[in-house]
C-alpha cells in the first residue's frame, strides 16, 4: 500500500507536484495517468525517496521508503529503462543490484528468464533496443520479488508483442496480491491494464477512480444525426429538444443527441418530416474524456505554424484559421455525461 | 536454465483467481542486506566494465612501463653519471603520469551513474546513501592502493638492483617504505579525493577537469609568479602542489629546503581527501537523486 498525504514538490518557482494524495492498494493494477510533464516520475522519485518532497509525505506500508525495513525486498522500481552503464552486460549490471540488495544471486537467472532476456544476459547493453532495455529495467525491478511495484512508463518503446506481454505480466503481478503501480500517458493502454485510475495533470489529482467508474462517467452514448441543409438541421433540432432530448451541434454539421433512442429520433424526424443523411449510434471514447480532463493541464502543447504548411487544408475544404485557444472544447462536456466530481480541480489556476 | 520463481500454476496466479489472503509474501529468503553486500556489489561494477580495466591497466603500464624505459636510458648512458640522488627517485615520473588514471576512474567510478541516471537504481537498491559512497570509497581506494603498491614495489625492485650501482646514495629502509608504501598511499586518497569531487560535482567531464586543475595549475602558476612580492606564494604553490609532494615522497624534494617532508605529504593529501568525503557524504545525503 502507498499512500501520500499532501505531497508536494517545488523547483525553485516551478511547483511540479501540488499537494497530491491518493492511495495505491495491493492486489490490483493502479493506473498513473497524466500529460507529459505533469509531475508523474516526480511523484514516483518521492515515493522511493530519491527526491525528498516540499512538504506532505507519501509512505510505503506505514513507513518512508528510506525507514522501510529491507526495503529493495519490499519495492522493486523501473523509473528510466536507458538508467544502465551501457558497457555492462545484462547480467553484471543485475547482479550488482542483488548483491548491493542482499538478494540471492540465483534471482539474476530467474528475472532474466521472466524477461526473455536469457539469451543476451552477456552483451552489453549499449546495444539493446528501447524494448529490450525496458525488459532489463523490469527485471531489475523483479529482483528482489517484492510486494510493491512501480512502473514508469513501462511500455514505451515496446512492439505489439512485448507491450502485450507487460500487459499481462501487470495483471500477473497484482493477482499475486502485489501493488502494481504504472503510470502511463496513454489512456488506451490503461483502460486495458489498470482496475484504478489515477490521473494527474500539472502536478494536481485529477481523478482516483476504479476504470469501470471512470468509463461510466466518461462515456456517454449519444446519436450522431445529421440532416441534409441548414433549414432542416434547425427545425430537427427544436422537434427533437420539444421530445426532451439534450442535441449539440458538433463543427462538421451533425447532431449529437443523447436523451433518446435512434428509433425515436427517426420516428421524430419522419413527423417532421425531414429526410436524415446519418442517424448512428456512438459513444465517446476515453481518450476523449481523458483529453477533456487534462486539457487545460497540458503544459507542452503545439501551436499552428502556417508558414510551413503543416496545416494547410488539403484541397477542396474551406481553410481553417490558427487552432484556437480553447480547441479542446470541440468536444465539451456530453449533455448525458456525469459530472465528474474531480475536474473542479482543475480550474484552480496557481499552477501556472 | 533455471525455473522462474513465478510458479506457473500456482492458485492466485492468473487475473481473475483471488489473490493470496494477507497480501503477497516472496518465497525468496529474506536477509538484510550490509555493508559488505554494498562493497561486493561495487566490486561487480568496477570489473564488469571494460573501460575501467583499460583505465587500470594503462595505470600499470605507465608506472612499470615508464620506470623500466628510465632504468634503461640512465644505465645506457656513461658510467661517469654517477651521483648522489636515490636511485629509487626515478620512478616518480611514471607515477606522476599515472596520477591521470587515479582521478580519471576516481571521478568516473561515481559521475557515471549520475551521467547515465543508474544513480537512482543504485540508491532504490540501496537506500542508505552513506553506504553508497562508503562502498565505492572502500573499493576503489584498495584497488589502487594495491595496484600501485605492486607496480611501484616492481620498478623501485628493479632501479634499486640495476640502477642501483651507479649512485652514491643506499637507499635507507624509510626510503623504501615512501617510494612504494607512501606513494600508494598518495595515490588512493588522491583517487578519495577524486570520488569526492565526483560525487559533489555529478559530472564526469566538469570533475575531471576540476581535478585536473587542482593538481596541475598550481605548479603552473608558479612558474609565472616572478615578481618578489609574490614569493611567498609561489613557494607555497611549488611545494605544495601535488607533484611536489609526490616528489617528496620520492626524496627528490626542490631544494629550498621549507616545504613537507618525510610522509608529511600523505597526511595532507588525507586531510584533503577526509574534507572532500565528508562534503561530499553531505552533499548526498541531502540533495535530490
Amino acid at each position: 500500500m502507498i499512500e501520500a498525504v499532501g505531497l508536494t514538490k517545488r523547483y525553485g518557482a516551478k511547483t511540479a507536484v501540488h499537494n497530491l494524495s491518493f492511495q495505491v492498494r495491493p492486489g490490483a493494477v493502479t493506473g498513473f495517468l497524466g500529460p507529459n510533464g505533469s509531475g508523474k516520475s516526480t511523484t514516483m522519485r518521492m515515493i522511493l525517496g530519491l527526491d525528498m518532497p516540499t512538504s506532505g509525505r507519501v509512505t510505503i506500508g506505514g513507513h518512508p521508503y528510506h525507514k522501510l525495513p529491507n526495503a529493495p525486498r519490499q519495492v522493486g522500481a523501473l523509473l528510466d529503462a536507458k538508467a544502465v552503464h551501457g558497457g555492462r552486460s545484462a547480467r553484471m549490471h543485475l547482479l550488482s543490484l542483488a548483491q548491493l540488495a542482499g538478494i540471492p544471486a540465483r534471482r539474476v537467472d530467474e528475472v532474466l528468464g521472466v524477461v526473455g532476456l536469457q539469451d543476451v544476459a552477456r552483451k552489453r547493453s549499449k546495444g539493446f533496443s528501447l524494448g529490450m532495455g525496458q525488459r532489463l529495467g523490469i527485471a531489475a525491478a523483479l529482483l528482489g520479488d517484492p510486494a510493491v511495484l512501480l512502473f514508469d512508463e513501462p511500455v514505451n518503446g515496446l512492439d505489439p508483442e512485448g507491450i502485450l506481454w507487460v500487459r499481462n505480466l501487470m495483471k500477473r503481478l497484482a493477482a499475486e496480491g502485489r501493488t502494481v503501480f504504472v503510470s502511463s500517458h496513454l489512456m488506451s493502454e490503461m483502460a486495458l491494464t489498470a482496475d484504478h485510475l489515477i490521473v494527474i495533470g500539472r502536478g494536481q489529482l485529477l481523478a482516483d477512480m476504479s476504470v469501470k467508474d471512470f468509463i461510466s462517467a466518461n462515456s456517454a452514448d449519444f446519436a450522431r444525426v445529421r440532416a441534409p441543409e441548414p433549414e432542416s438541421r434547425d427545425k430537427l433540432t427544436a422537434a427533437l429538444v420539444e421530445a426532451g432530448a439534450q442535441v449539440l451541434p458538433e463543427p462538421d454539421g451533425a447532431l449529437r443527441v443523447t436523451g433518446l433512442t435512434l428509433p425515436r429520433i427517426s420516428d421524430i424526424a419522419h413527423d417532421a418530416d425531414i429526410r436524415l443523411w446519418e442517424l448512428s449510434p456512438h459513444q465517446a471514447s476515453l481518450e476523449e474524456a481523458y483529453m477533456r480532463m487534462t486539457q487545460t493541464a497540458v503544459d507542452y502543447r503545439s501551436t499552428a505554424d502556417r508558414r510551413h504548411g503543416f496545416q494547410a487544408p488539403p484541397p477542396g475544404l474551406p481553410p481553417t484559421g490558427p487552432v484556437p485557444p480553447n480547441w479542446g472544447e470541440a468536444y465539451p462536456a456530453l449533455p448525458g455525461e456525469q459530472p465528474n466530481p474531480y475536474t473542479t480541480q482543475r480550474d484552480s489556476k496557481d499552477v501556472r | 536454465m533455471s525455473t522462474p520463481q513465478l510458479p506457473s500454476q500456482a492458485p492466485g496466479y492468473w487475473p481473475g483467481t483471488a489473490p493470496a489472503a494477507g497480501g503477497f509474501v516472496s518465497p525468496v529468503p529474506m536477509r538484510k542486506a550490509t555493508l559488505a553486500d554494498a562493497v561486493l556489489a561495487e566490486w561487480t561494477k568496477i570489473r564488469s566494465v571494460r573501460s575501467t580495466m583499460w583505465t587500470l591497466g594503462v595505470m600499470v603500464a605507465l608506472i612499470v612501463g615508464v620506470g623500466m624505459l628510465i632504468a634503461v636510458a640512465v644505465q645506457g648512458s656513461s658510467p661517469a653519471e654517477t651521483n648522489t640522488a636515490s636511485p629509487l627517485a626515478l620512478g616518480f615520473i611514471g607515477v606522476l603520469l599515472a596520477t591521470i588514471c587515479v582521478i580519471t576512474l576516481g571521478v568516473l567510478t561515481i559521475s557515471s551513474e549520475y551521467g547515465t541516471g543508474l544513480i537512482r537504481t543504485t540508491l532504490t537498491a540501496c537506500p542508505s546513501r552513506s553506504r553508497v559512497l562508503t562502498a565505492k570509497a572502500v573499493v576503489f581506494s584498495l584497488l589502487t592502493l594495491v595496484i600501485t603498491l605492486v607496480s611501484t614495489l616492481a620498478v623501485a625492485a628493479v632501479h634499486s638492483s640495476v640502477l642501483g650501482s651507479r649512485s652514491t646514495y643506499e637507499p635507507t629502509g624509510g626510503d623504501w617504505l615512501r617510494a612504494t608504501v607512501g606513494v600508494s598511499l598518495f595515490m588512493a586518497l588522491l583517487g578519495l579525493l577524486s570520488l569526492a569531487v565526483g560525487a559533489l560535482v555529478r559530472h564526469s567531464a566538469g570533475a575531471i577537469t576540476i581535478m585536473l586543475g587542482v593538481v596541475l595549475l598550481p605548479m603552473i602558476l608558479a612558474l609565472f609568479m616572478m615578481m618578489d612580492s609574490l614569493r611567498g606564494v609561489r613557494d607555497a604553490l611549488l611545494q605544495y602542489s601535488i607533484p611536489a609532494e609526490l616528489a617528496v615522497l620520492y626524496g627528490t624534494a626542490s631544494g629550498t629546503g621549507a616545504g613537507p617532508t618525510g610522509w608529511e605529504p600523505v597526511w595532507i593529501m588525507a586531510g584533503l581527501a577526509a574534507v572532500g568525503l565528508a562534503g561530499a557524504y553531505a552533499a548526498l545525503a541531502r540533495r535530490d537523486a
